[in-house]
């Protein structure tokens, strides 16, 4: 594989990144699935780079998963966005950082259309002043959270206790990275890298020090596509997509798949564990999965965060064998001790996966 | 002596300088790069004799030798139009006066890396129909790993009919190139399995059709209705290839050794400078728009810009010596029109 030609295209592919003042758009779904990464990514962006981020209690979901899945109309879910940006502009923000992929492919689909389609944005501002009285303003930049850290990955690197080498060997960790559809796919332009060869999360690892693996599956399907999923008649697409995924990583024994979507991480790490049920085999090494980190999951682990605060005890497969390669310290024994060190329940171990 | 400015050395240019030339005019023959030829000197063999193309074009050398002022390395770089005709600046502050100009000004080869999913210039082992050409010219063919390729698959329409390329043209010549590389490429490995994924193959030329019978009869080479959806690279760096097969409406999953991608044929983008000078009318596509398609299909919009070859749409070697041939006629007759009304202008005049 040729560097420099990845590299051609990574240098067409660059977008403006707002470098403070951020209005935060959470994910619907993510803090039911891996609550612990949205909160560490405020933390993170607050705290370790000194950012100004306006988390809303006021926004709603973006409803896109309604909208993929045929149940919401162009209509309402345009309407639903201009709110989101009202309460933006209300708030004195002009700068809308989005945590799921899927609402950053809604509202990056929703801004293209009003400027094509000027029309479309006229009545949409007619359907808010109706439903609520609101106005709002066009967000001056649009990102996705992994963008903003993609920007600040040097700073990121910079302040890491521990970076994505091997310390017994000092060999870069191998790093699957896979970027969700609605990234890039849609408009190329918008994402760093492109669509077929994003550069996002593959620069964040190789700042933290990994290396990427580049395998042929790289741009399947993670298994979620909505439908396959969400349609629960469809479920064996789902679990078929994530497997032909990680049977081709395998080969190039991957000691981690970092993602930047809600659906993938989930299906990337749950379907390990189903696949193992159903077929008896995994993954990684010693009959363990390969560890699935969110972005904000795995910088919080390089900056030093305990595993347990930024909620890795919530992946079906194990963060351990990571962990310890990285020479990260951990407490097993408070893996499953929420907040105030309360037990939060200890999950029945899987019959084939190993699960420390 | 009435002079003439062809722009472009390639096949066009030499043929249609030689023939002008002979019939007594001024000809300087401008080319931007060091050698005449064009891409003629990376091409191997033609369809669909498989004649080798340095013989052709040794041919067309040896005719533009005579009375010919060529100027190689030369770029134009502005043009200025007047009742007279023609004052042309150069590169090197150089300048020279035409009666009319000629444009052959040629055609680019469609870049392959901007179908980015079929990983052209990033994959090992993925190359164009040049580079195989180029290949074959130095005599073998082998992947960058050294080895010899065993399976090999072709990707028509890589550039062309594809409008989100910017191309919703057909290039003409490519179905037939593939063809004929698949069969020297049988020849030069016969051991080797070959696939030609296809639109649909247009065989329209004199004796396209019995090569395109002789690859699937004498050679077994496979032909499936197909279009590549996207490549990847193997950890043994073989391609793997994703492709719909079309005429069974089945997903379609290969490993080979080579692919190999038929590059289109696309607007020049060199002459844009000239068309603002000029202000030369354009096709939508891109190619140079001729004045009537079927009665003068060597005229340009502007009265004494004529335009030959692929500069107007992608034509085969046959057709541009053709063109070359009937546009001498046209520029004989615009030139000889251009004296009888000055003279009647002054005949006017005088009275």
């Amino acid at each position: 594989m040729k560097i420099e030609g990845k590299k051609r295209l990574w240098r067409e592919y660059q977008k403006e990144i707002a470098e403070d003042h951020y209005y935060f758009a959470r994910s619907c779904v993510r803090q039911q699935i891996f609550p612990g990464a949205e909160q560490i990514c405020v933390k993170i962006l607050q705290h370790d780079l000194g950012r100004d981020v306006f988390d809303d209690p006021g926004h709603t979901t973006c409803t896109g998963i309604g909208y993929h899945t045929d149940v919401v109309q162009l209509e309402t879910i345009m309407t639903v966005v201009a709110r989101q940006f009202s309460l933006m502009t209300n708030a004195g923000y002009e700068n809308f950082a989005v945590s799921c992929i899927t609402s950053f492919g809604i509202y990056t689909e929703i801004l293209e259309t009003w400027h094509h389609f000027p029309e479309t944005e006229e009545k949409t501002r007619e359907y808010l002043r109706k439903a609520t009285g609101r106005e709002f303003k066009i967000p001056v930049n649009l990102a996705h959270t992994s963008d903003i850290f993609y920007k600040f990955r040097h700073e990121i690197a910079q302040k890491s206790r521990y970076k994505l080498i091997n310390h017994n060997t000092g060999e870069p960790l191998r790093v699957v990275e896979h970027i969700g559809c609605h990234y890039a796919k849609m408009f190329p332009h918008k994402g760093v890298g492109g669509a077929e060869y994003p550069y996002v999360l593959a620069g964040l690892a190789e700042a933290l020090g990994g290396e990427i693996v580049d395998y042929p599956e790289r741009r399947h399907c993670c298994g979620f596509g909505f439908r396959q999923y969400v349609v629960k008649a469809n479920r064996g697409y789902s679990i078929s997509a994530s497997k032909i995924k990680l049977e081709s990583m395998k080969p190039y024994k991957p000691d981690l798949i970092v993602t930047n979507c809600p659906g993938c991480t989930v299906f990337l790490d749950r379907w390990q564990y189903a696949i193992s049920e159903m077929e008896g085999k995994t993954y990684g090494d010693n009959g363990q999965g390969i560890p699935v980190l969110t972005f904000e999951e795995l910088t919080a682990v390089c900056l030093g965060y305990s595993p347990w605060e930024i909620g890795l005890q919530m992946h079906n497969v194990g963060p351990e064998p990571l962990l310890r390669k990285m020479g990260v310290p951990f407490d097993p024994s408070r893996k499953y001790l929420g907040a105030g060190g309360k037990n939060i329940g200890i999950p029945e171990k899987p019959k084939v996966l190993v699960v420390e | 002596m009435k002079s003439i400015a062809v722009i472009g050395g390639g096949v066009a240019g030499m043929e249609a300088a030689a023939k002008l030339s002979k019939m007594g005019f001024s000809v300087t023959l401008i080319e931007k790069t060091n050698q005449l030829g064009g891409k003629l000197n990376k091409w191997h063999a033609l369809f669909p004799s498989r004649r080798p193309a340095d013989e052709v074009l040794n041919g067309l050398k040896t005719r533009v030798q005579l009375g010919i002022n060529i100027l190689l390395n030369t770029e134009v770089e502005h043009i200025e139009n007047d009742d007279d005709g023609f004052a042309i600046a150069l590169n090197q502050n150089r300048m020279i006066t035409a009666h009319a100009i000629l444009l052959a000004t040629g055609f680019d080869i469609f870049d392959a890396g901007k179908k980015e999913e079929y990983g052209h210039g990033i994959y090992d082992n993925v190359i164009t129909s040049v580079e195989l050409e180029k290949a074959f010219r130095s005599g073998a063919v082998k992947t960058l790993q050294g080895k010899t390729p065993k399976k090999i698959a072709f990707i028509h329409c890589v550039g062309s009919r594809d409008e989100k390329a910017g191309n919703p043209h057909c290039s003409k010549v490519c179905c037939v190139t593939g063809v004929k590389q698949a069969i020297e490429l049988k020849e030069m490995i016969p051991d080797s399995e070959i696939y030609m994924f296809y639109l649909d193959l247009r065989m329209f030329g004199r004796h396209f059709e019995e090569l395109y019978k002789e690859a699937q009869v004498k050679h077994h080479i496979q032909f499936i209705r197909g279009r590549l959806s996207e490549a990847f690279e193997n950890q043994d760096h073989t391609v793997m290839i994703k492709i719909e097969d079309t005429l069974i409406a089945r997903p379609l999953k290969m490993n080979v050794d080579l692919l190999v991608l038929l590059v289109g044929m696309q607007p020049s983008g060199s002459i844009n400078k000239i068309i603002h000078d000029l202000e030369l009318e354009k096709e939508k596509d891109g190619f140079l728009k001729q004045a009537d398609k079927h009665l003068a299909p060597h005229k340009t919009n502007i009265p004494g810009v004529f335009v030959i070859g692929a500069a107007s749409g992608p034509k085969t070697i046959e057709e541009t010596v053709n063109e070359a041939g009937a546009v001498t006629f046209e520029i004989a007759d615009y030139l000889q029109n251009k004296i009888a009304t000055k003279i009647l202008k002054n005949e006017n005049s005088f009275i």
